[in-house]
């Protein structure tokens, strides 16, 4: 059989041999096939629920829609900041294929400066959700739109889009009262709820802007969207729409806030006022101040730098990061302090010399008045500013009751309600000068002191609340800011928000020290005299902060000095005295005569009480006739 | 087997047989295919976005192949069987051509330019003329193959191959190799060869990974290990498998599929358009999709086994398991169980010149069934 293999072909074998192998071939079919339907129940069975939540992951995404901001008043309803319709040059960066191509045509059409083109690329490399539109140019001018208008349709993934964006109507003189809103930086969104933020285009600073953020904010509105692959928004899902953010009144006196910033002049220095009998503060100047409007949508490096490099530091806030010594307007809290400690009374006389020693053949610590004063007594010593007379009294009283009384006026510490930065200044104590220089206290120490020199620093809004303190009698109110939040009086945390009174062991000392301040203008010998003459009673105090030491034996000299040391000039003062509705401390920095903020209360007393502003702040009066 | 022929003989009586053996048409097979497509066609239109001009076209191209199947039906096997090798040695040259001439994409030349702007790939061509030589070899040598005739035969098979693998197309290489082996290994190809191929395995994957070209290693790569470049290479196959995992049982609904609809399922239209059936139709759609092909591979398989000679038993049988073969590694690549090589889902996938020689494959059996002289 085999030898006839090659000739005698077993055709029916060779059938039955290819359909065996088919049968195996079927079989082996039929388990790939089972292999597959295996494959496709593991994934669509077992796995079933992994990969419906990747399958929603990928198409459902959340949108962020920015609530509107809330609005900043003064107390009279004057807007200090507004939101304000824009339209804005945006690209869609996932539509556009060539971006030199793009600066090239768009070039053509308007001006677009380098750094906004920096600026924008920049952004373009921070996460974004796709198809989000980023601006490229903001606040078009009408002309610019014009032109862009016209080749709009040339442009795939250019768009003009209509924004609400901050603005600051006041500008400058308003700064550092209201602070400000600006492009949202990674560091911002490290506070906030980054998802809340993401259809937001800026986000609160500083002042009231950065303070109140939250309540003016509102509640971002968020869509949950059906997505492409390619991120493009394909149907809405479901949303919630946003909660427009609450508006802010304040207790800001537009006018009078203005009017104090013109009145500094071409001083800088800073007037802070208070109303006395809430403690709410009614104008925070800081002067030069600057235009908050350019922050809001991203400050461009040459502005900023500018500003930073300015020496006259516009940036700062000296209201509430000054340091100043608060020189004589410390008198009358030093005279209270020695009263309450027994150590000074009404009556007791006082023989002021032109300087005073510790000790005989000592240090002469001098009065500003060379041939001295004669004798005085407590009154006498506020009116003429005896310096001698605050030298004895410190040197007797020791700094521990002095800082223990000034610190009931909130001296050392800080005392905002709703504003964030301030600095505590300083209120030397034994324990902090043994701590900083591991030195003792020395009556020298206290001598300095006691005419508000030396160690002691504060800031104008520290001496300005301690001054509405005893404007009303020692009914001691934190300062604040905001008067109502959304229509509703502003409510602050643990009752700070409160009265908080200063009790003197005589309250009568109170009365009688108003009384002295008062002679400050009255008398014919009051260093603020020239202040006399209004039909209401004002209660003020000089002083003159020396900006360097002068020696012992040295004469103060205008003339002779450069003008960044003539000595800064203040004064604390409020009106009327017996039921006072404004209490004013106002610095002008190497200033030099105290004249100066004394004029600038007045001033101020005048157009606050009597509502004698220039007619040049008209518009800032407000439509709402104000609360007082 | 003795089932589906019964089935099928009892299915018979109820047509008129006679008729249909005049015209050469294979009612069954048929039958089959035409439920295919039909499925096909449904899933297509929502995988192209509902792109009516998508399906038009496709159904063109179906028409184009249902009518080069039943005019192949019509030539009698043993024409093609003596046209065999002529057309092998032809379709050798054209892929000689193709490496030097070729046009393409993707850095790939699979392409003849012809005039008139048409082109042609001929190595789709050779996945049927490559099983129509290895049973030309077979037709006038008796079963089984002995070692000679089996290194033969193997030699025609991997010249093409290599060939094709060159210009390259890994999954087209093959496909060809494949439907070479299977008319191998029905004639009768001894079991321990089979074994210890199986066992040298290993050695061929290492020589192929030395071949490959860094795109297809990269498909390897990514096969393995998907999550490795989510965004990059892994991207297809992550949202194959999620496509498919979502569908669930019962599918989303046709045309509901958010994976396919949005985009985020690549080539949806084509290599991956099962995806879109398991999305909006389920597991259950999908078994009934592999039910439809094995009702073809099953009418393909009894026509092989009662064809009337070795060539055609040959023939039909290689054809139809590498019908098979390209539906598994479609299905299996789609939802991960093998490699990514660029195998469309045959008569379902949109487009390429795959539709027409997979009808004329059915043509071929077509015409093996029914050329058969009465007994």
């Amino acid at each position: 059989m085999s030898r006839n293999h090659q000739h005698f072909r077993n055709y029916r074998e060779e059938q039955k041999l290819t359909q065996r192998r088919l049968i195996a071939a079927a079989i082996f079919v039929l388990l790939l096939a089972i292999t597959l339907m295996s494959r496709l129940f593991y994934l669509q069975v077992i796995e079933y629920e992994l990969y419906q939540t990747k399958a929603d992951d990928n198409r459902v995404m959340l949108v962020t829609e920015a609530p509107p901001r809330g609005l900043i008043y003064d107390r009279n309803g004057v807007v200090l900041a507004d939101n304000i319709p824009i339209h804005s040059l945006t690209v869609i960066p996932e539509r556009i294929e060539n971006f030199p191509e793009l600066k090239r045509v768009l070039s053509g059409i308007i001006e677009i400066s380098d750094d906004e083109w920096e600026d924008f690329e920049n952004r373009l490399k921070e996460y974004r959700r796709p198809f989000q539109s980023l601006t490229l140019k903001s606040q078009l001018t009408d002309e610019e739109w014009a032109k862009v208008a016209v080749d709009l349709y040339k442009l795939d993934g250019v768009q003009v889009e209509a924004q609400l964006t901050r603005y600051y109507p006041f500008g400058e003189a308003f700064a550092h009262a209201i602070g400000y809103v600006g492009r949202i930086t990674p560091r911002d969104l490290e506070r906030v709820d980054k998802l809340a933020y993401q259809g937001a285009l800026f986000i609160g600073k500083t002042g009231i802007e950065g303070y109140y953020e939250d309540t003016l904010f509102g509640e971002a509105g968020f869509s949950k969207v059906e997505v492409n692959a390619r991120g493009r928004i394909m149907s809405e899902l479901e949303s919630q729409m946003p909660v427009p953010g609450q508006d802010v009144h304040l207790h800001l006196d537009a006018r009078l806030q203005q009017y104090a910033y013109d009145l500094l002049g071409d001083y800088t220095g800073s007037v802070v006022a208070i109303d006395p009998e809430t403690g709410g503060i009614l104008a925070l100047v800081s002067k030069p101040g600057f235009n908050p409007n350019l922050f809001v949508r991203g400050i461009s490096v040459k502005d900023y730098s500018a500003l930073r490099l300015s020496t006259e530091l516009p940036l700062f806030n000296r209201a509430l990061r000054g340091g100043y010594p608060p020189a004589s307007t410390i008198k009358p809290f030093m005279a209270l302090a020695g009263l309450e400690y027994g150590h000074a009374s009404w009556t007791e006389r006082y023989f002021a010399k032109g300087y005073y020693q510790i000790n005989p053949n000592g240090r002469r610590y001098r009065d500003w008045k060379r041939t001295g004063h004669g004798w005085i007594d407590l009154e006498r010593s506020i009116i003429e500013s005896v310096d001698t007379y605050y030298y004895q009294l410190a040197n007797k009283m020791g700094i521990t009751p002095i800082h223990d009384f000034l610190d009931r006026f909130g001296f050392g510490r800080s005392t905002l309600l709703d504003l964030y930065g301030d600095s505590i200044g300083l209120l030397p104590s034994n324990e902090w000068k043994q701590a900083k220089y591991q030195e003792p206290w020395y009556p020298g120490d206290s001598v300095n002191v006691g005419i508000g020199q030396g160690f002691m620093v504060a800031t104008p809004m520290q001496i300005a609340s301690a001054t509405s303190a005893l404007a009303s009698r020692g009914r001691y109110f934190y300062p604040r800011m905001a008067k109502d939040i959304a229509n509703k009086p502003a409510k602050f945390e643990d009752g700070l928000g409160e009265e908080h009174d200063i009790i003197l062991k005589d309250q009568r000392n109170w009365e009688r020290m108003v009384n002295a301040m008062r002679k400050v203008i009255t008398d014919s010998k009051g260093t603020a005299r020239r202040l006399k003459g209004t039909q209401y009673n004002i209660a003020g105090k000089t002083g003159t902060g020396q900006v360097f030491s002068l020696q012992e034996d040295e004469e103060y000299d205008s003339e002779k000095l450069d003008k960044s040391l003539h000595d800064h000039a203040l004064f604390i003062g409020f009106a009327p005295a017996k039921k006072p509705k404004i209490s004013v401390f106002a610095i002008f920095e190497n200033g030099g005569s105290s004249s100066k903020p004394a004029e600038l209360s007045k001033k101020l007393f005048d157009a606050y009480l009597y509502d004698t502003y220039p007619a040049r702040y008209n518009n800032l009066k407000g439509s709402e006739n104000g609360d007082q | 087997m003795a089932i589906s022929e019964s089935f099928y003989s009892r299915a018979l009586s109820f047509t008129n047989a006679r008729l249909w053996k005049l015209v050469h048409i294979d009612i069954l097979l048929l039958g089959s295919l035409l439920i295919l497509i039909a499925g096909g066609l449904f899933v297509l239109y929502s995988a192209s976005g509902q792109n009516e001009a998508m399906v038009e076209r496709q159904v063109l191209r179906l028409t184009v192949g249902m009518f080069v199947c039943l005019v192949l039906a019509q030539l009698p096997p043993k024409y093609m069987r003596r046209a065999s090798p002529a057309l092998f040695l032809f379709l050798v040259t054209l892929l000689v051509c193709v490496l030097l001439f070729g046009v393409g994409a993707k850095g790939a030349q699979r392409w003849l330019s012809l005039p008139g702007g048409l082109r042609f790939q001929p190595s789709e061509i050779m996945k049927i003329v490559m099983p129509m030589m290895v049973a030309w070899y077979f037709s006038d040598r008796s079963l089984p193959p002995t070692f000679k005739q089996i290194a033969s035969v193997l030699a025609l098979i991997v010249l093409p191959v290599f060939m094709i693998a060159r210009q390259p197309d890994l999954g087209t290489s093959l496909l060809v190799a494949v439907s070479g082996i299977f008319a191998l290994f029905l004639a009768g190809l001894g079991w321990r060869y089979i074994l210890g191929a199986a066992a040298t395995a290993p050695i061929a994957a290492y020589t192929l990974w030395q071949v490959m070209h860094d795109y297809q290693r990269q498909r390897v790569l990514t096969f393995l290990n998907p999550e490795s470049d989510p965004l990059g290479s892994g991207w297809n196959i992550i949202q194959s498998k999620t496509a498919i995992g979502s569908g669930g049982v019962y599918g989303k609904g046709w045309l509901e599929g958010t994976q396919a609809q949005l985009d985020f399922l690549p080539e949806s239209h084509t290599d991956f358009i099962i995806a879109v059936l398991a999305e909006e139709f389920g597991m259950l759609g999908c078994g009934l999709l592999i039910c439809a092909y094995l009702l073809v591979i099953a009418r393909g398989l009894y026509i092989a086994a009662h064809a009337e000679d070795n060539y055609a038993r040959l023939l039909a049988g290689s054809l139809t398991l590498t019908f098979f073969v390209y539906m598994f590694v479609n299905i299996g690549m789609v939802s991960g169980i093998l490699p990514v090589v660029g195998v469309p889902l045959p008569l379902v996938s949109y487009g390429g010149t795959s539709i027409i020689t997979i009808m004329a494959t059915f043509g071929i059996l077509m015409s093996i069934q029914t050329h058969k002289r009465a007994r």
